[in-house]
């Protein structure tokens, strides 16, 4: 299935911005983060999908859009 | 030594040093300025006559060498809202404040001269009153450029534009930072309170830079130490603000479909990456600025950065998310330089750079320029509002009489203050902060999108309104505790997530003045700063009307989550109930 991943603030460092990714069907958000071995960069901060905050067990659906981000702040 | 109360007053031009009286001695920060206006000032008075008055006090832990403990309060009847105000900085006041034992300066009266501006240079046991006849019609960092002329560098100065001297609502109060640069007491238009008392700059000079006197310096060290170790540990404190600014929030809103977009019309923006912080990092790096600067001495997350243009040409410091979301999506400039350029000649001039801006953004529901006119949104600031066209006057006094002087509807305030980058429609808990705040729409007096969106301090869902008015509730008294102490609110974040990090704030406040507080006791003057602050604005002609966001939220609906602003009065109303 097509999923766009889109990768924020330190995440970004040696990756990419936004790609469409292919996964097959059963990947969870946390499978996501795991392939990319994010959280050796930083923790996880903010997982959303469709612009919705989710928890790492979603299951990611065809077309889904997922955003990344470590824990990041201001104000 | 004791610390002292300095009181000037500007009708005659004297001043008198006071005893702390025991009901403020276990005050500082906005504790103390807001039990001094509220003691001292006519809730009713105009706030450019005789009866306003202008305290400035460090918090209870600045001049220490406490990591983050570099803000300076400032309170009056705000001009703007017309109710309570207190609006804090960092920069090189408060550290000099508290070296040179002065608890609070307390500015009253208005001089019968008109025509005269002062100076007046605060040291030991003394306030000199200097007319500064050279200083009239210059900007911030003229006066800076000239008192660092005259005085030892180290000496702080806070200052006014143009725009404060016109007393428009948009004026702030300017503070020199350790770099040079400017800091400022943004919100509120209290650059027009001193413009109206007639003083163009304010000098403290601490001659022999002590450090504050410390009850028990053993216990403050182990205390600052793990305090220290809190904010450097904590992945936002530590990491994600040192690299990408407070502006690293343009992303994560704008996913979040909070980012307000065109006036409040919708929550998220097509160009959000030309704007964003880690753009913002990119341009820095490559252009040879700094992506780290601290804003006063001691502090350890370094938020602020040094933006240059492409030749490596300075155009700004102090770069904050808020001024960028509206001049960029709220206006929809594209253009991070020119933002850049008009954030840092807002510095120069003395504005409020999330007031002006937001009035900049109605400006295209008035017709006055199109969206995404950068052009003419600079014009309109380096030329109307600098020399006080009619057009300047208008924009000079804010966004909610801009709005009405063009008869809209959609104006986004709150006790006519400007609301600031989060939508409240998406981000509830954030809105119900604007609607309750005494200070008018204010993110900082209870920022609930740490918790809403950014996931610190657990989650509470956006959209929902459940758990939305304790949560604003917990965290606006927090933050009236927080701006006591004088430490930055973004140590809120290592407070939020790190259960050692309020305890050892605590113990430092507590070896500071051999004093015994629990946490209780600080929450409970977070409760009596609140309550103090609501009672005058009650007592202004606030009621609880003035607690409600625009009514457009209501019946419009925001994409991409499609919500409206659905908290009934009644719910809101609950916030006061403690």
């Amino acid at each position: 299935m097509h999923v766009v991943v889109k990768l924020f603030a330190q995440y970004r460092e040696g990756r990419f911005k936004v790609e469409e990714r292919n996964y097959a069907i059963g990947t969870t958000a946390q499978m996501v983060i795991d392939l990319l071995e994010l959280e050796r960069v930083s923790p996880l901060g903010v997982l959303m999908v469709n612009s919705r905050h989710v928890e790492p067990s979603y299951c990611l659906q065809e077309g889904d859009v997922i955003a990344l981000f470590p824990k990041v702040g201001g104000g | 030594m004791a610390d002292l109360i300095y009181r000037v007053n500007m009708t005659n031009l004297s001043f008198k040093i006071e005893e702390v009286p025991a009901r403020w001695l276990g005050l500082g920060g906005r504790g103390l300025t807001s039990t001094i206006v509220a003691e001292e000032v006519d809730p009713e008075c105009h706030p450019l006559g005789p009866n306003n008055k202008m305290v400035f006090a460090p918090g209870l832990l600045s001049g220490t060498s406490a990591s983050n403990s570099g803000r300076n309060s400032l309170g009056a009847k705000s001009p703007l809202t017309g109710g309570i105000k207190e609006s804090n900085v960092g920069g090189t006041s408060a550290g000099i404040f508290s070296k040179l034992g002065v608890k609070a300066l307390i500015i009253e009266g208005l001089p019968k001269d008109e025509n005269t501006f002062y100076q007046l240079h605060v040291t030991k046991n003394n306030v000199e009153f200097i007319p500064v006849p050279e200083l009239v019609g210059k900007d911030n960092y003229a006066v800076l450029d000239a008192m660092m002329a005259k005085y030892d560098k180290k000496v702080a100065v806070m200052s006014i534009g143009r725009i404060g001297e016109m007393r428009m609502n948009l004026a702030n109060v300017s503070v020199k930072d350790p770099g040079g640069k400017l800091r400022s007491h943004g919100r509120g238009g209290l650059g027009a309170v001193m413009g109206s008392k007639k003083i163009k700059c304010i000098t403290v000079d601490a001659a022999d830079y002590k450090e504050v006197t410390i009850a028990d310096p053993d216990k403050f060290k182990e205390a600052s130490k793990i305090f220290t170790k809190a904010l450097q540990e904590n992945p936002i404190s530590g990491q994600g603000l040192p690299a990408f600014g407070t502006n690293v929030l343009v992303n994560i809103l704008n996913e979040a479909g909070g980012l307000p977009t065109h006036n409040f019309r919708q929550g998220n923006w097509e160009h959000a990456e030309e704007i964003c912080g880690e753009t913002m990092a990119e341009n820095i790096k490559a252009r040879g600025g700094k992506t780290t600067h601290g804003c006063h001495a001691g502090c350890v997350i370094q938020c602020s950065q040094v933006y240059n243009d492409k030749e490596g040409k300075f155009l700004t410091s102090g770069f904050e998310y808020e001024t960028i979301w509206a001049l960029g999506a709220h206006l929809g400039i594209q253009d991070l330089d020119l933002i850049a350029k008009m954030d840092g000649l807002m510095d120069d001039l003395g504005v409020d750079s999330i007031e002006t801006s937001v009035a900049l953004g109605l400006a295209v529901d008035a017709g006055i320029l199109a969206y995404g006119d950068g052009a003419k949104a600079y014009e309109i600031l380096s030329h109307d509002i600098p020399t006080g066209t009619p057009l300047g006057r208008i924009f000079g006094a804010g966004t909610h009489i801009l709005g009405k002087a063009y008869g809209l509807v959609r104006v986004p305030t709150v006790k006519g203050q400007g609301i600031p980058a989060y939508e409240p429609r998406a981000v509830k808990g954030q809105g119900i902060t604007y609607a309750t705040t005494p200070m008018g729409a204010d993110h900082t007096a209870g920022y609930a999108v740490a918790t809403n969106i950014l996931n610190s301090g657990g989650h509470v869902d956006p959209l929902k309104k459940e758990g939305q008015v304790e949560l604003a509730r917990n965290l606006q008294i927090a933050s009236a505790a927080v701006d006591s102490t004088g430490m930055c609110i973004f140590v809120a974040f290592a407070a939020l997530d790190d259960a050692k990090c309020l305890p050892a704030l605590i113990d430092m406040i507590n070896a500071r003045f051999g004093c015994a507080l629990t946490i209780d006791d600080v929450m409970n003057l977070g409760k009596t700063i609140l309550k103090t602050e609501h009672e005058f604005n009650i007592k202004a002609g606030f009621g609880k009307a003035d607690d409600r966001l625009p009514e457009f939220m209501k019946y419009e609906i925001l994409p991409p989550h499609n919500v409206t602003w659905d908290f009934t009065g009644e719910e809101i109303d609950e916030f006061w109930n403690f």
